[in-house]
């Protein structure tokens, strides 16, 4: 058989309106980039609060917490994202479900979907890093806090939290990349994001090895951008004399 | 909520979760033996092969599990077509065991590279001395410890593995999530059915996941 290899297609037209196979790509990722950046939003804030949750001195509360991670550690993301997308909304009341299903249009329900899900997913994995974070830190510092009569919230609030978010610079990383990766998921429930794109662009022009190469090419850009950034953060937060350079 | 219908579909789910243990246990044995090649060609002191290696490993660590699968979907046929010249079908099951060994090969070399590093440099010494050669001293001396250390973090990996098994359904291939979504839509219980695939794997991931917790206490020394 021959192939017909051809780098000029992103170029080319793609037969629907004015659009270039190229915009297909940009659209693409700029789905990806606005699920990532919110779920992550989410899976911080969320992954803080379940971590600082399962360091307390209480039983139930660092149970619950340790629930949340053992659930959402344990069932496949596509699972999660199947039942976020095809099954809560039957059990959301009235209102919420007629908005959801049909004042919304579909790529945002589909979007809102993702991002719950891949927030909630990845708040398991942030909050695991926090409680490291939070336990890595010598035992004095709590006490020292108490000592000078902080409540255990001014204790989280001003000790605990501000080094170990800084400890787990690099950890966090890992986490933040998985969340753009594991995006692509978003593309099985309809969300026109970069793999989706990309496969249609594969389908439509026939020129797959040129398509997937180029989203290969974007997601490695993506990751390394995202890597720099993060080492130049660690670099400007690092509590001079407590944290050894480099990773 | 009514789970009745689960019963009478059970055999057709056991197929699919025989097809996705199956897809597990080869794509794990293929991904560790060569992760374990691309762990040796990283710590070689050849710098292109260490190089080589080292850009396998970052590749296919910075683009997404499903964008491979759906890749090897569509273009190992091609390529096979290419190589021998005429049609050749691969089913959707070759193409993602191809996929994940490949893929996870990248995770299990970084695990492998870990624990041959943790192995202390008098034993390769040793075993220089006893003069063996390098697969010698590898397969018998260093690579058995590395083994025994990482265990551990070798099946966690691959119990993590056993959940992205599941992307498989991107090209239709009926594994078990698949089997027990098209059993669900089927008999007009979809969500039954969902939940039920859901429970399944959070079980025996949880289960798995404490069994590893429990050797890895047991083999810290």
């Amino acid at each position: 058989m021959n192939y017909n290899w051809d780098w000029g297609v992103f170029f080319k037209s793609t037969g629907v309106g004015q659009e270039i196979y190229l915009d297909w790509f940009v659209s693409g990722l700029g789905w990806t980039i606005a699920v990532a950046l919110v779920a992550w939003i989410i899976a911080l804030i969320l992954g803080a609060v379940l971590g600082v949750m399962r360091t307390v001195p209480n039983r139930l509360v660092a149970g619950i917490a340790t629930a949340y991670v053992e659930l959402f550690r344990n069932v496949p993301l596509l699972v999660q994202l199947f039942i976020w997308y095809f099954l809560v909304p039957d059990y959301l009341p009235e209102g919420l479900q007629t908005w959801f299903k049909q004042d919304l249009s579909p790529a945002t329900s589909a979007y809102v979907s993702v991002v719950v899900c891949l927030g909630l997913f990845t708040a398991a994995r942030v909050c695991e890093q926090v409680r490291t974070g939070i336990q890595a830190l010598p035992r004095g510092q709590a006490y020292a806090g108490l000592a000078v009569g902080f409540n255990l919230v001014q204790v989280y609030r001003h000790v605990l939290l501000p080094q170990a978010f800084r400890i787990i610079i690099p950890p966090l990383t890992s986490e933040f990349l998985n969340v753009f990766k594991n995006s692509s998921v978003a593309s099985l429930i309809g969300l026109m994001e970069l793999l989706a794109q990309t496969r249609q662009t594969a389908e439509f022009s026939a020129n797959i090895f040129e398509a997937f190469t180029l989203a290969t090419l974007i997601y490695f850009v993506l990751n390394m951008s995202l890597m720099v950034f993060m080492g130049w953060v660690e670099r400007r937060v690092r509590v001079p004399g407590l944290m050894v350079g480099g990773k | 909520m009514d789970f009745s219908q689960i019963v009478p579909a059970l055999p057709a789910l056991m197929e699919g979760m025989v097809v996705t243990l199956k897809l597990l246990v080869m794509a794990v044995l293929g991904g560790v033996v060569l992760g374990t090649f691309i762990a040796l060609g990283r710590l070689s002191s050849n710098a292109f092969l260490s190089g080589l290696a080292k850009a396998y490993v970052n590749y296919f660590r910075s683009i997404p599990l499903l964008l491979v699968i759906i890749w090897f979907y569509l273009a190992v046929p091609m390529l096979l077509n290419w190589i021998t010249g005429d049609f050749v079908p691969v089913g959707a099951f070759a193409s993602c065991l191809v996929a994940f060994m490949m893929f996870e090969a990248a995770y299990y070399a970084e695990i492998v590279r870990a624990g041959i590093q943790a192995i202390s440099r008098g034993q390769v010494n040793a075993a220089y001395a006893l003069g063996m050669t390098y697969g010698q001293a590898m397969r018998l001396v260093i690579l058995p410890q590395a083994f025994r250390k990482m265990l551990p973090l070798l099946l966690q990996q691959s119990i993590i593995l056993f959940q992205d098994t599941s992307l498989v359904y991107a090209v239709g291939l009926m594994d078990f999530l698949n089997s027990a979504r098209s059993r669900g839509d089927i008999l007009g219980q979809p969500h039954e059915f969902l939940i039920f695939a859901g429970a399944v794997y959070f079980v025996i991931s949880y289960c798995a996941s404490y069994i590893v917790k429990r050797l890895q206490k047991r083999l810290v020394v």
